[in-house]
């Protein structure tokens, strides 16, 4: 159970497993996520699922190595086993045929973002897709995302590739205003940017949010956020919510919680493995 | 006769000004000869109200009795017949409430310390597994029958073990990436080891060969109509009360703010005190405010302490007569320096710039005439709100029933209060599924779960014959 039987390196440090969980592939929609445990001391960390073949009974995990969790995941090679995988939890995408839609995919999230469009495009949606990412390398998914689409955009923070910034949506939307909109990102910045852009154009848009999460059932509230006034618990309540209703500074200011203990994290991690073998 | 002795025989304890610095266990246990002794001040009651105290009927002055003769085998064999977890029952049962309560001796003196002697014979099996002959039960054939538990907390695990001791095939399918409920994730190491819940689960794996799904969130994962089809004769719902309730204040999302799951969830479950050999972080400040008062704020309260935090406030808005919390537990925190801040409620949580929490504005309040459940009222006395500092804010203020499984589970009633509803032996309204523990009385307590899963196997039981 909770074999890895494929991995790859999509771009630098950017993983992809596709991990073997007949269970979870025969339930999982698209837009839910899982819960991870690489080890025995290890924190539960959740990913989306960026794919499912419930025929192999293996599900597909995209991530960016940032920290010590992930990055000790991009350790494992294929025939290992995690020491737990908990899913499908959280609401899969409501996916209708809404008309055009537009589907925006930041960085990793773009992965996600590929399962999430099919599905749309399946129901008989037009599609949109426009993918982001800080410079051209780091671009996933563009071959398999343009071949779906019936337009396609890339662009870059640094202009390296495509529209610099993504503030050409704005073009974008004048000339074909869509139906309904999907923001996926795990910078809640750029969430709020694409929000913004489709606001004015009264387009429902829909966000995967990404607050820290610990059990991802709905015990604990660690991953509460605000949405139209009210609290949510993003685990149960989402992932996925009204992008025009959430209150984007409390999320980014309730992720920060542990910035200095996520470093600490990680340099124990890296360091702690020079020092052991420098005292032997 | 022999002289009545009222006295009982003191519990060893790490001291306060010591054990408020670590998470080791803070009752020691009884010796042999401590335990003897105050095993020897039981009368042998021919009509023993002890008994009458207990939820599961545990044969008190059977096991007792064996124990004041040195007949360790026997006091172990008769207390197993009743209680299938005694080493956490004998921990953490609010034996002042219940057994010990109705103890003879109590009128005059102190009743027997039930609950330590419990303890003391259940961690002696368990360090005796051979000698004490209670962990090598004979099983039945198989019946063939398929029973699927759902949720690992004393009800589940109860349910399960009684069902396998039956004969019948079982499968506990829990969402955590450990087993045993309430007694892993939420009760603190310093009252309830955790080696002590891993060794029974063991046991009901190892020895009874009941099979452990763990991360396994039913409702999502698969769902009660899909065990019944894929061929599960009945089911049993012991899933708990675990989603945490909030006072719905202003300011009570700022970071810093825990709910006591959460807090508890990180430091038991996680091992957050021993970050960063483990990786779940934690954070706490100098001055925190534990909000209620109950076990659930004294864990988390005393957790705050050994964590390091310079003072730890409980915050509660009636008085000390009203606490729900066990007063043993309540007279271990304020051993330990915890500060109880009374007939205070919060009515703001306050944070600086970059949404850490800085203090909370809290109103005095004053008894007022009794409420519904018979305690005074406590009503907000005008304009007398204040503000204090804290950097750590924990509410624990209760739990209520996850809507997870009554949500995906047609036919399923419910109640108001979202626990669901079932009949004395566990019965639900849907067919082949039984339901104990807080999942159907809300918020209660170890021992109360594990009666309910008992109920609810033998009803299983008569159900598959
Ligand atoms: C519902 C949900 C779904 C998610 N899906 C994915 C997913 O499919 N792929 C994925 O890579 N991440 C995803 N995340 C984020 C992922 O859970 C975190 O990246 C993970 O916790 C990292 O753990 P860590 O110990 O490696 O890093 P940490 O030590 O927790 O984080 C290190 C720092 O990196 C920042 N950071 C976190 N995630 C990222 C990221 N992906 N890219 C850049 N910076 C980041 C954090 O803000 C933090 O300050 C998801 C989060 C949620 C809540
Ligand atoms: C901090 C704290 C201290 C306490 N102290 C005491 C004490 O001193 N004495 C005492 O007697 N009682 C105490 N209690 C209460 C006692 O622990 C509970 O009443 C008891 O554990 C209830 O048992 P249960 O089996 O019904 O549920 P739980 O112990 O809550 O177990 C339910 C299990 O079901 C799992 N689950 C939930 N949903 C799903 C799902 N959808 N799929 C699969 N699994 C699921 C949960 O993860 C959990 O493991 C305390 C409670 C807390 C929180
Ligand atoms: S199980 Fe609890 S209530 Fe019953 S005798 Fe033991 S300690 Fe007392
Ligand atoms: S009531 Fe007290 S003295 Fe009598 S049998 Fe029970 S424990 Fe012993
Ligand atoms: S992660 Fe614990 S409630 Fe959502």
């Amino acid at each position: 159970m909770n074999k890895i039987v494929e991995k790859k390196e999509l771009a630098p440090k950017i993983k992809q497993l596709d991990i073997e969980n007949p269970e979870i592939a025969a339930k999982v929609s698209p837009g839910q996520f899982a819960i991870v445990i690489t080890g025995g001391k290890g924190e539960r960390f959740p990913l989306t699922v960026a794919g499912a073949d419930p025929s192999k009974g293996t599900i597909r995990l995209i991530f960016n190595e940032v920290g010590k969790s992930s990055k000790e995941l991009g350790t494992f090679s294929v025939g290992q086993e995690l020491r737990g995988l908990a899913g499908p939890l959280g609401n899969p995408t409501e996916i209708e045929n809404f008309g055009t839609v537009l589907c925006f995919g930041g960085g990793v999230m773009s992965g996600p973002l590929l399962y999430i469009a099919e599905a749309f495009r399946q129901a008989g949606n037009k599609l949109i897709v426009a993918i982001g990412a800080r410079t051209s390398e780091l671009l996933i998914f563009k071959e398999e995302l343009q071949a779906i689409a019936d337009k396609f955009y890339v662009c870059t923070d640094d202009g390296s590739e495509g529209y610099q910034g993504v503030d050409f949506l704005n073009d974008v939307l004048k000339e074909k205003k869509g139906d309904y909109a999907l923001a996926m990102s795990v910078a809640t910045a750029t969430q709020k940017a694409i929000c913004e852009i489709t606001r004015p154009f009264g387009i429902k848009t829909i966000t995967s949010l990404t607050p820290i999460m610990l059990d991802g059932t709905g015990m604990c509230g660690a991953c509460r956020v605000n949405v139209g006034g009210e609290t949510k618990f993003a685990c149960v309540d989402g992932p996925e919510f009204d992008g025009h209703l959430v209150d984007w500074d409390l999320l980014e200011s309730r992720k920060r919680t542990y910035v200095a203990e996520e470093r600490t994290s990680s340099l124990c991690y890296e360091m702690g493995e020079e020092f052991a073998s420098a005292e032997k | 006769m022999a002289k009545l002795n009222l006295n009982r025989v003191p519990m060893n304890k790490q001291e306060p000004e010591i054990r408020r610095w670590n998470p080791y266990e803070v009752a020691l246990g009884y010796s042999y000869e401590q335990a003897v002794e105050e095993a020897n001040r039981c009368l042998q009651c021919k009509k023993p109200g002890c008994m009458n105290g207990c939820p599961v009927n545990v044969d008190i002055p059977g096991f007792v009795g064996a124990l004041a003769q040195g007949d360790l085998p026997q006091a172990a064999q008769v207390l197993w017949k009743h209680n299938s977890l005694p080493a956490i029952c004998g921990r953490v049962c609010p034996q002042e409430t219940q057994c010990e309560s109705q103890c003879v001796l109590g009128k005059k003196g102190a009743p027997i310390a039930i609950g330590r002697l419990e303890r003391f014979v259940a961690d002696w099996a368990r360090a005796n597994p051979e000698e004490s002959g209670v962990f090598n039960p004979e099983l039945p054939k198989s019946t063939g029958k398929k029973v699927a538990i759902l949720g690992s907390g004393p009800a589940g695990l109860t349910c399960a073990a009684d069902l396998a001791k039956s004969g019948h095939q079982v499968t506990v399918f829990e969402a955590l990436h450990l087993a045993g409920g309430v007694c892993v994730y939420g009760i603190p190491e310093f009252r309830l080891p955790k080696s002590i819940v891993q060794a029974e689960v063991n046991y009901l794996q190892n020895t009874l060969g009941v099979d452990f799904e763990l991360n396994h969130v039913m409702g999502r994962i698969s769902n009660v109509d899909e065990l019944l089809k894929d061929g599960y004769d009945a089911v049993f719902l012991g899933v708990g009360a675990g989603a945490p309730m909030f006072l719905n204040i202003p300011g009570e999302n700022s970071k810093g703010v825990y709910s006591a799951n959460e807090f508890l969830v990180r430091l038991n479950l996680m091992k957050a005190y021993l970050f960063p050999q483990y990786d779940t972080p934690i954070k706490i400040g100098k001055r925190v405010a534990v909000l209620g008062a109950g076990n659930v704020t004294m864990d988390s309260a005393r957790w705050a302490l050994r964590m390091g935090a310079e003072e730890v406030h409980v915050v509660y808005r009636r008085t000390k007569a009203e606490m729900p919390a066990r007063a043993e537990e309540r007279g271990n925190a304020e051993e330990e320096g915890i500060i109880f801040d009374l007939l205070t409620n919060p009515s703001q949580v306050l944070s600086d710039e970059q949404g850490w929490v800085k203090g909370m504005e809290c109103v005095r309040m004053e008894l007022g005439e009794p409420d519904e459940s018979g305690r005074r009222r406590p009503v907000p006395i005008k304009g007398s709100e204040f503000v204090v500092d804290f950097d750590t804010v924990v509410p624990a203020l209760g739990t209520q029933p996850n809507p997870l499984i009554p949500r995906t589970t047609p036919g399923l009633e419910t109640t108001k209060r979202g626990t669901v509803q079932a009949d004395e032996n566990g019965k639900t309204t849907k067919e082949g599924v039984w339901a104990g523990g807080d999942i159907v009385t809300g918020a209660a307590t170890v021992i109360s779960a594990m009666g309910a899963g008992k109920r609810a196997s033998a009803a299983i039981n008569e159900y598959l014959k």
